[in-house]
């Protein structure tokens, strides 16, 4: 591995082959669930199978961890261009590789706002020329994320960064003739409209979930209805028009039920739930913490459940983390001045461990089916979420036993703000490899790929 | 008893018990000719309002003061370094470096002594926050309370009016609870929600119906901006349905007391006739304050070393 100066890593891509020996290698798009060895040499997987010769390449023992295909989010803020101070593409892409990601889908609430191929490409090369994690733009829906004039949208899904997932994140679309029109057009495209559904009129002030809890503290709600509503009329619009439809960071038992009962009835419609949501309920406010308000905000215990009952069969495709870094000072604030998110990539896949395999809601399989393969496939990385001979290797090494302490710290993001502190986890990355390329690596006494600066 | 008191949750029916009883011995002191005690010489109050208040930071000033603490009135206006973009947190770290026992603050937003509490080694009181609590108007309130009626077992007090939106509302309800009243919650759906009803209080939308059954009619402040969000239709209407008018009055049992927070709104939640009567305990409510005060601010930091952290009970 060779490291530059700068922030800069440059990934050798003639690193010596490697041989991944004896994890447990999990592929949902093949169904390979095995004892096995993978070989990885110039950027691909050269053979997979059990009992491989090494050839002279390095054998790096996994007995007792598991191997699958590297992790893709669906959901991330970098940051970049606009708020460096937060988070770049380069500590978002370490951060990324340290949680077992080998792609993310770059959310466009950038300054500016990634509404051209012009800021979508830019972003792309970036990401290109750290050489971490694929960077995949997600371009804006509206301009300057306003929800009334339609953004460049083909020039982006035709331009070089090929975008395919366009959302105006952070608000839902109001209007919904502009929905619908978005829909027609990007359908045309083969091209995904993606909603953070809430109707701001109902969720205006609001600071958590609407309930028992936020009356008791004297918070203003944002009611379960205001993310459902957009929910029920999304669907009906794709149902409309024909487009592919992506439910971002859905939260309440409601929309669960909606996307549930619209599979059923063959709408294309996809759905992600964050880790935060299956993990925390509205009961992390109770001590004002500016790091649990989050948007869509935490919910009940019902709707936490609903949200893991929605990832054990299917109805939601994807786990992805609504990764949003913020400021200490922004975040250190009256709970009605802090901005609504929290970092994710670190503890994603440790929070799914946990709240999700060990309680048995989910298999491995499912994991990263969930994880890796669906995610993948909605963006449609042919090169991602698979592990297949004379692929590009873009894999992921877990020690299903450790067990770790957050500390926000040791964090390679450049933000802290998680509710998470102090939380003990199962499950932890060992090796994180991109195309081939070693990314992440846990042992002290290998190398990371990539050091912050 | 506490380090801090942000919440009404914090406190037992003991404690308030104690609270009061402390707070009798020093209503006493506050009808002497020399008003004034030792027992916080040398400590230092500060109070911190980020939100126009005259009745409680006057209450707090003159309670502390008359415990012979040194106190320090810290106003968000605009002349304060707050309007120079400080933050909250810089403001308390700022008043901690200068050495304050105490801190009461008043802030518009709900759980900001919760925070400022994380930060401070100073003992926090919260004097209001955002729609969250007042525990000090609940215990002047309770004080104010049995002074006239002895014992909570058996009260029925009904609370009238915007409750959503009413740090009063939820910390009298949670006192009152725990003294063993029984507690009703008055007003339309959209300033009495049914989440309300996991308080423990009952939920009646019509003030009719309880007005002839109830021991205290406590009365919330209509806040003006309200109307804009579509709450309830107008001051008139309200006043109707949930004014405490003349008839209403008169349909009350004998015995029974018009509370209310103040500043009155006349003529919308409260009628002058109302707020005048023999029933009206509104000033009293005021005065009480003061004893009250004085009674938390000794028993917090009366056996307090300065600036440490030692239990006084």
């Amino acid at each position: 591995m060779v490291v530059s100066g700068h922030t800069e890593a440059i990934i050798d891509h003639s690193a010596p082959a490697r041989l991944f020996a004896g994890a447990r290698v999990i592929d949902p798009a093949s169904g390979r669930d095995e004892i096995a060895d993978v070989l990885v040499a110039d950027g691909v997987v050269q053979a997979l199978g059990p009992g491989l010769e090494a050839h002279g390449a390095e054998v790096i023992d996994l007995e007792g961890a598991l191997l699958g295909p590297g992790l893709v989010d669906l959901h991330t803020h970098l940051r970049e261009p606009g708020r460096e101070d937060e988070e770049d593409i380069a500590s978002a892409s370490a951060a990324a590789a340290a949680g077992g990601y080998t792609a993310l889908c770059a959310m466009p609430n950038t300054d500016p706002v990634a509404d051209s191929a012009a800021v979508v490409e830019k972003v792309w090369a970036r990401g290109h020329s750290v050489g971490l994690v694929e960077v995949v733009p997600a371009g804006a829906l509206s301009r300057g994320l306003r929800g009334v004039e339609m953004a460049d949208l083909g020039e982006m899904a035709r331009g070089r960064a090929r975008v395919r997932l366009f959302t105006d994140d952070g608000h839902g679309v109001q209007d919904a003739l502009f929905a619908r029109r978005a829909m027609e057009y990007l359908s045309g495209f083969d091209c995904i409209y993606a909603e953070h559904c809430e109707d701001a009129s109902l969720a205006r002030g609001g600071q958590m979930h609407e309930g028992e809890r936020s009356m008791a503290l004297g918070l203003r709600g944002i009611s379960a209805e205001a993310e459902e509503l957009m929910a029920a009329r999304d669907i009906a619009l794709a149902r409309l028009t024909g487009c592919r439809l992506h439910l971002l960071h859905i939260s309440t038992a409601g929309t669960v039920e909606l996307v549930r009962r619209a599979k059923a009835e063959g709408v294309a419609v996809t759905a992600e739930a964050t880790p935060h949501h299956f993990t925390l309920t509205d009961a992390a406010l109770e001590g004002y913490d500016p790091n649990a308000k989050v948007n869509p905000p935490l919910r009940t215990e019902r709707d936490r459940a609903a949200v893991i009952a929605g990832l054990a069969d299917g109805t939601i495709d994807a786990i992805a983390t609504d990764h949003a870094p913020h400021a200490v000072e922004e975040k250190e604030v009256e709970l009605v001045l802090a901005p609504p998110g929290l970092v994710g990539l670190e503890t994603a896949l440790s929070l799914a461990v946990t709240e999700l395999v060990e309680p048995g809601h989910l298999g491995w399989k499912e994991l990263f089916e969930r994880m890796a393969a669906a995610p993948a496939r909605i963006l449609g990385l042919t090169e991602h979420g698979r592990i297949a001979v004379g692929r590009p290797a873009n894999l992921v090494v877990i020690d299903p036993q450790a067990s770790w302490t957050v500390d926000p710290r040791a964090f390679l993001s450049r933000s802290r703000n998680t509710p998470f502190a102090g939380r003990r986890l199962r499950g932890r990355v060992l090796w994180t490899v991109y195309d081939g390329a070693v990314t992440f690596a846990a042992e002290p006494h290998e190398v990371p790929a990539w050091v912050p600066a | 008893m506490i380090e801090h008191l942000l919440s009404m949750d914090q406190l037992a029916a003991s404690d308030i018990t104690t609270i009061l009883d402390t707070a009798e011995s020093l209503f006493e002191v506050t009808h002497r000719p020399i008003k004034k005690l030792p027992t916080l010489r040398g400590r230092t109050v500060c109070n911190l309002f980020y939100e126009a208040s005259t009745r409680t930071r006057i209450s707090f000033e003159l309670a502390a003061k008359r415990l012979s603490a040194d106190v320090i009135n810290f106003s968000a206006d605009g002349k304060s370094a707050v309007a120079k973009g400080e933050s909250f947190k810089d403001t308390a770290w700022t008043l901690e470096a200068m050495g304050v026992d105490a801190i009461i603050v008043r802030h518009g937003a709900s759980g900001a002594p919760h925070q400022l509490a994380r930060w401070v080694k100073a003992s926090v009181i919260n004097a209001g926050d955002g729609c969250h609590e007042h525990p000090t108007q609940a215990l002047l309130d309770l004080f104010s309370i049995r002074r006239r009626f002895k014992d909570f077992e058996g009260l029925e007090v009904a609370i009238v009016g915007d409750v959503v939106n009413s740090r009063v509302a939820r910390s009298n309800v949670k006192g009152l609870l725990a003294m063993g009243a029984s507690v009703t919650l008055v007003g339309p759906p959209t300033l009495v929600p049914k989440s309300a009803a996991a308080w423990g209080a009952k939920i009646v939308h019509d003030l009719d119906e309880v007005i002839a059954d109830v021991d205290i009619c406590y009365l919330l402040r209509v806040q003006k901006e309200r109307q804009s969000e579509q709450l309830f239709p107008s001051d008139r209407e309200y006043a109707a349905c949930w004014g405490l008018d003349s008839k209403r009055l008169h349909r009350m049992k004998p015995e029974a007391l018009v509370m209310h927070p103040g500043p009155l709104n006349r003529g919308v939640e409260i009628s002058a006739e109302a707020s005048e009567s023999e029933r009206a305990i509104i000033l009293d409510q005021v005065s009480n304050g003061l004893a009250v005060r004085m009674s938390l601010l000794y028993l917090m930091l009366g056996g307090r070393e300065s600036g440490g952290g030692a239990e006084w009970s």
